[in-house]
């Protein structure tokens, strides 16, 4: 892996629950994210999924420094983001910008895209002089895709793959080397969608950014991540290579998620089989003991209740070469195929010597 | 059949003009079967579904021409009241939003027991039993402690429940269910198609399912009407659409969205965006974004043709639909 231009290392963020109006304590916390660990390397594109509530959104605002984690550590090039004075901070910021999920409410309507997409220069004036401010902004529409004369048009007059594009520019008026994309298409339509995503991707390439690419959405994900990361209440359950976790995933959660994933194939009806989680997730103010998934799980046993499984390479795939060795948070690790492959044959066969006992005879014990 | 939707249009009546939301919509569902409506956001999909439900503003919208027969009996000559007791009973409604669809200050008890009571005239009490049935029925775990709760005590995925079992409370014949699904998590997503599913086969209904998810689509439906700024554009049985497209926004769509089971390089885009309601382009539709628009698009409103290959029959608007489908 090229060098890492992001550590996160044991990231935290508990909001406290409190009691009484005057004298305020402490009766709990909800715990958004509860020990998260990544690196992000440069020029490279990390995936997160999970579901909602899972805490991925909360990541993403401690990655940009809009909410202060509870503890852990945020490096960026060796400097910890969340330590750092005020000063040194506004120069990091500058190099990890976002971009949000509502192109509606992400946007000021009263204030012309051109005031919105030049407004980060107020703040650092060093990327571009005044006079120089506005011919940038229409380089930046420009380079995302809009007529450089809408410059002094207001949000409602666009649709929302436009506005989109709009907040893509703003992220990118300073020139940052990260950005954190935090669900940027799912509030687009299917057709408008890929041009967003193929947008992202391009711009990726000219000018060698390093996305950290957030969504609920398993198969736009695959599609732009160089790695992916699972979340579940509020940690990693599983991080690989897009190939490792949707080809060879050995989390059960992950096995669960792929699985409930609709394929536009309707042939791939008959021979897939699906994985239905029962219940909903724990509240994140009450997180089980030991494995937080094991409520869910369809291969919990007492071990899971009394130990938390580590986020590591699972004892089984240590020594071996397989595409399964990679991280994953499971006691009973083992690998499963639940995307049917694309030419379907081999899937079939895999299904039956694995699928059928459904991991009831774990192979680590 | 069932219903058969004939030639079907809609207006709304705005202060831009006209918005053109139905033009010409033809489609049917019949007992046990799956129709699946697929479409972007203002591709009247929702809409044609409020005008079959009998839940349309009117004003500003306005049925302005066209039939919906439910069991042979045309629904728009009907009287409100008369209307009013096939509504629920007979035809019901699963909406995308479940929290603002349920009445926040009115237990999850007494608003599924309405519907006893104010069709069957049974008593609170009764009403009250029936209610934890059906809560049972949509496998909610303790529905008997539960029912008293209030729509904002349960999760997402329990509220779309609710929703069901409100829209089965009575056993309709026919479901409409306008993107159940859309606002869950997928995990949870699964589980309530399953549901759906099931409680479909089990009750033998008619359901219409109006999506925008290819994949969903893929694994619920017998056939699909993909729908275009009003219009229905292709027709098919659900193997033969994600096989062959004969109109090249199906195609469109199919290209554009990436799957879990590859990784592509560049994504397909429609280019440009849906058309304005308010003003339509002339002759096809789509052939401002479409990559075989030639002349004869641009001033030829294109029929429905049919391009029928298999027993079921199939139809697409598209003038050059044979070089979609087999080139």
């Amino acid at each position: 892996m090229a060098e890492a231009i992001l550590e996160v290392r044991d990231l935290h963020k508990h909001y406290p629950l409190t009691q009484g109006i005057l004298f305020k304590k402490q009766v709990g916390a909800v715990k958004a994210v509860d020990g998260v660990d990544f690196d992000l390397a440069a020029g490279e594109t990390l995936g997160i999924v999970g579901e909602s509530g899972c805490g991925k959104s909360t990541v993403a605002k401690m990655l940009v420094n809009l909410e202060r984690p509870t503890s852990g550590s945020i490096r960026y090039k060796g400097d910890d983001i969340t330590t750092l004075s005020p000063r040194a901070l506004k120069a990091v910021r500058r190099n990890i910008q976002m971009v949000f999920q509502d192109p509606y409410t992400s946007l000021n309507p009263r204030m012309t895209v051109g005031d919105i997409i030049g407004e980060p220069y107020e703040i650092h004036p060093e990327v571009a002089p005044k006079g120089d401010r506005r011919r940038k902004v229409q380089d930046l529409l420009d380079v995302v895709g809009l007529n450089p004369e809408y410059i002094n048009r207001y949000p409602h007059q666009f649709s929302g793959g436009q506005r989109q594009r709009i907040g893509i520019a703003r992220g990118l008026a300073l020139q940052p080397e990260i950005i954190v994309a935090d669900e940027p298409v799912s509030a687009l339509d299917v057709s408008v969608q890929a041009q967003v995503v193929n947008l992202l991707a391009n711009l990726q390439t000219e000018f060698s950014l390093s996305y950290v690419f957030i969504a609920h959405d398993l198969s736009i994900v695959r599609h732009i991540s160089d790695r992916v990361g699972v979340m579940y209440l509020g940690r990693i359950v599983e991080i690989g290579s897009d190939a490792q976790i949707y080809d060879h995933p050995t989390h059960p959660y992950t096995q669960a998620l792929l699985s409930a994933v609709p394929v536009p194939d309707p042939e791939a009806r008959a021979h897939r089989e699906r994985i239905i989680l029962t219940g909903d997730v724990p509240s994140p103010a009450n997180i089980p003991s030991g494995c937080r998934f094991r409520t869910r799980c369809w291969k919990a046993q007492e071990r899971c209740a009394l130990e938390v499984p580590l986020l590591a390479v699972p004892a089984v795939f240590r020594l071996t070469d397989s595409p399964a060795k990679h991280d994953s948070a499971c006691h009973f690790a083992e690998e499963k195929q639940v995307v049917p492959p694309e030419n379907g044959e081999n899937g079939e066969e895999h299904e039956e010597t694995n699928g059928t006992n459904g991991g009831d005879t774990p192979k680590s014990l | 059949m069932l219903l058969e939707v004939r030639d079907l249009h809609v207006e709304f009546h705005t202060r831009e003009g006209v918005a053109k939301a139905v033009n010409g919509v033809n489609y049917s569902v019949d007992a046990g079967e799956t129709l699946a409506v697929l479409g972007e956001s203002g591709s009247g999909k929702s809409v044609t579904a409020q005008a079959v439900m009998g839940i349309l503003d009117i004003p500003p919208g306005k049925i302005s021409g066209g039939e919906i027969l439910f069991q042979g009996q045309d629904l728009l000559k009907l009287k409100e009241d008369e209307r009013r007791k096939i509504r629920g009973a007979k035809m019901a409604m699963v909406f995308q939003d479940a929290l603002s669809s349920l009445n926040p200050v009115v237990s999850v008890g007494d608003q599924l027991g309405e519907m006893f009571q104010v069709h069957k005239g049974m008593s609170r009490k009764d009403s009250r039993a029936k209610a934890v049935e059906l809560m049972d029925r949509v496998r909610i775990p303790a529905a008997k402690e539960r029912v008293g709760q209030y729509p904002h005590q349960f999760s997402g995925g329990m509220r779309q429940r609710i929703m069901i079992a409100m829209a089965l409370a009575l056993e309709p014949e026919l479901i409409i269910a306008d993107e159940p699904t859309t606002a869950l998590d997928v995990t949870v997503q699964a589980q309530v198609m399953d549901l759906l599913a099931e409680l479909q086969r089990e009750l033998n209904m008619g359901l219409i399912l109006i999506t925008h998810d290819l994949g969903v689509v893929a694994d619920v439906a017998d056939k699909i009407a993909v729908m275009y700024a009003g219009r229905i554009v292709e027709h098919a049985p659900v193997h033969e659409i994600y096989k062959a497209p004969a109109h090249p926004y199906t195609r469109g769509l199919l290209d554009s969205i990436p799957r879990l089971d590859q990784k592509g390089q560049e994504l397909y885009a429609i280019k440009g965006l849906p058309p304005n309601l308010l003003a339509i382009p002339p002759g096809c539709a789509f052939n401002p974004r479409c990559p075989l628009a030639r002349d004869r698009c641009r001033t030829e409103e294109p029929p429905l043709y049919d391009v029928t290959e298999s027993p079921v029959p199939r139809a697409s608007a598209c003038h050059f639909w044979k070089e979609c489908l087999h080139g």
